[in-house]
């Protein structure tokens, strides 16, 4: 299993640097000058050059990236053209306001999707199967960006009970496990939890009655074993695979916050991204694109190690 | 919005008399779920060609005195936009980009990564290797996130966003395509086919396409509910289609203002986009199951 996990986590270093690479030549595809946004019109050949040089674009794009990838492994990630700050900074508070928004959804996606899926899985083919797919399809077909608003039209604009954006009266910082940041916490949850729940139920689902059928199930029916003691089976065999879907879905939400995070203005990386690419602040967007990739590789690596350790039949094949 | 590529069977073509593709439209029939999906989908097709001329009014006419007006108001059947657009003309209309939008991509990156995955799973050995590490790179990219870093990057526009939303599809289905073809190429009759002096060429058009293109095509159809999401999201964000086209992301951006004035109508356009998504679903769903029950 040693051999096996090691062999994982080698493989994922070249991935890693692919993705460096992938990011890197992203700002590069982009058409124009990387500092038209903070030049003005009329600037000097002479100051052009030197911000070029103080944002090392003069050099080729071997060394730019070379130096880039060393720096960023260093926990520097350039400065910001639009405010002059380390991007860094920027990149990590906006992060964990992500990830708190991100596991909030990947919770409550999971428990009512695993649930979802579980009864539809255990009672194959009745009304309350049909039920519990049929909602697992408006999960994974609803646009969540109109869900938010939606969301916001009933429970802000009309019943006047949630606050429709923001992240809490401190604003960005200055978050607290109190109600009234958890109140602005809720729509943005529960409009990102749609999406893992409906991949969340429809794994399940497969993977109960795939266990069902099973021989080992029927023999234990068989031996006059209780519905309680065959549930605790299914339960088991089906805990890997949907914890691994479900760390991926943490991946996902991660990368995928920008819609969400723009309806209800939520402070986090989407948001974030979404100021870079506007204001066409090459560095913030490098940055924030990297860290989320890695993130989202990481996350990958650390299900496939769970996974091998919680069933080992994966190294063995 | 995530695209987990399935393990997949390759479809068995069926040799008893009426041939693979009749057996599986008489199973799709039978699919009543399939067949309205089908419906609604050949219904939004309709209205994205003749949409313009069936509209009542013109979608692009705007009027100061009329902004905002509800559902129902005389002469608007679904109310006016922001610029007192009628709703119910920009929605018909806006049928055409929207699917356009979320459509072609897949279109495009079903051919490409077709054409990557089977000649990766053709040739085998170190070519395979090096094509689908570098496809692992990209599929280490959440998609939403690729699409609006690569679009982004690129600058708005329908050109640009559609670009961008080719190369999030290409690797999970040229993924699916190098699987099959891998699989396929195991078996005895391509085995059968290659001693009896057939070339490469050959074997890839007779025996590989036939049976590689039926499995990706199926997945490739779940990728347009995904894709027609991730279009409307671009222009949503305003990154893909530009003001005053009618389409349907973009008018739910533009109309994002009026929530607390007339809340159902900014809601709309993206009933649109949620109806057609569960369309495209559910018509997936059921070309699954039909083309992969085994004799």
């Amino acid at each position: 299993m040693l051999a096996y996990l090691l062999r994982r986590v080698l493989y994922a270093l070249p991935i890693m640097l692919g993705v460096a690479l992938v990011c890197f030549a992203l700002v590069h595809l982009a058409p124009g000058d990387p500092l038209v946004s903070i030049l003005p019109p009329d600037a000097s050949t002479q100051l052009q050059e030197q911000l070029r040089a103080l944002y090392g674009f003069d050099r080729s794009y071997p060394e730019q990236f070379a130096g880039w990838v060393w720096r960023a492994l260093q926990g520097d990630l350039g400065t910001s053209i639009a405010t002059n700050r380390p991007v860094s900074a920027e990149v990590f508070k906006a992060v964990g306001n992500t990830l708190r928004l991100a596991a909030l959804a990947t919770l409550i996606g999971f428990v009512l999707g695993g649930l979802f899926g579980f009864v539809a899985g255990y009672f194959q083919n009745s009304w309350l199967d049909k039920l519990a797919s049929f909602t697992s399809v408006l999960g994974v077909s609803v646009p969540h960006y109109w869900l938010g608003m939606v969301l916001v039209i009933i429970f802000s604009s009309q019943l006047m009970w949630l606050p429709a954006s923001g992240a809490g009266p401190g604003g960005s910082d200055g978050w607290r496990w109190d109600l009234e940041h958890l109140k602005h916490m809720l729509l943005p949850a529960l409009t990102m939890s749609v999406i893992p729940m409906g991949i969340i139920a429809r794994t399940v689902r497969a993977l109960v009655a795939d266990i069902l059928a099973q021989e080992f199930v029927v023999g234990l029916k068989a031996k006059g074993l209780t519905d309680l003691g065959i549930l605790k089976h299914v339960v088991k065999n089906a805990a890997p695979t949907a914890l691994a879907v479900m760390g991926l879905q943490l991946g996902y939400l991660l990368g995928g916050s920008i819609l969400i995070e723009t309806v209800f203005a939520w402070p986090g990386t989407g948001f974030l991204l979404n100021s870079a690419i506007f204001q066409r602040d090459l560095p913030l967007l490098q940055g924030t694109i990297l860290v989320l990739a890695m993130f989202f590789v990481v996350l990958n690596l650390l299900v496939d190690v769970i996974q091998t350790v919680l069933d080992p039949r994966i190294a063995r094949s | 919005m995530t695209m987990n590529v399935p393990v997949m069977p390759a479809a068995t073509p069926d040799t008893a008399s009426p041939g693979y593709w009749l057996t599986v439209w008489r199973r799709l029939k039978k699919d009543r779920v399939a067949m309205g999906a089908c419906g609604v989908i050949l219904l939004l097709l309709a209205m994205a060609l003749l949409g313009s001329g069936l509209a009542p009014q013109d979608p692009y006419a705007s009027s100061m005195m009329t902004r905002l007006k509800p559902i129902g108001h005389p002469g608007h059947l679904l109310g006016t936009d922001e610029l007192g657009r009628d709703m119910l003309s920009r929605l018909m209309v806006g049928a055409r980009l929207s699917l356009f939008m979320g459509i072609t991509p897949v279109v495009c990156a079903f051919v490409i990564g077709a054409l990557i995955g089977i000649t990766a799973g053709y040739a085998g050995g170190a070519l395979n290797t090096a094509i689908m590490r570098v496809i692992d790179v990209f599929y280490a990219f959440p998609s939403v996130l690729l699409a609006i870093a690569l679009s982004g990057a690129l600058g708005a526009g329908i050109t640009n966003s559609l670009i961008s939303l080719t190369v999030v599809f290409i690797p999970p289905i040229a993924r699916v395509a190098e699987s099959v073809t891998t699989q396929i190429r195991g078996r005895d009759f391509v085995e059968a086919a290659r001693a009896s002096g057939a070339n490469a060429f050959t074997i890839v058009r007779v025996h590989v396409l036939g049976n590689v293109l039926g499995p990706v095509f199926v997945y490739a159809t779940s990728l347009i509910a995904v894709s027609m999401i991730l279009a409307s999201g671009l222009s949503f964000l305003g990154l893909g289609v530009k003001p005053p086209e009618p389409e349907w992301g973009l008018m739910l951006n533009t109309l994002r203002t009026a929530i607390y004035t007339q809340p159902w109508i900014a809601a709309l356009p993206g009933v649109m986009i949620f109806c057609t998504s569960i369309a495209f679903n559910l018509l997936s769903d059921g070309l699954r199951s039909a083309m992969e029950v085994k004799q």
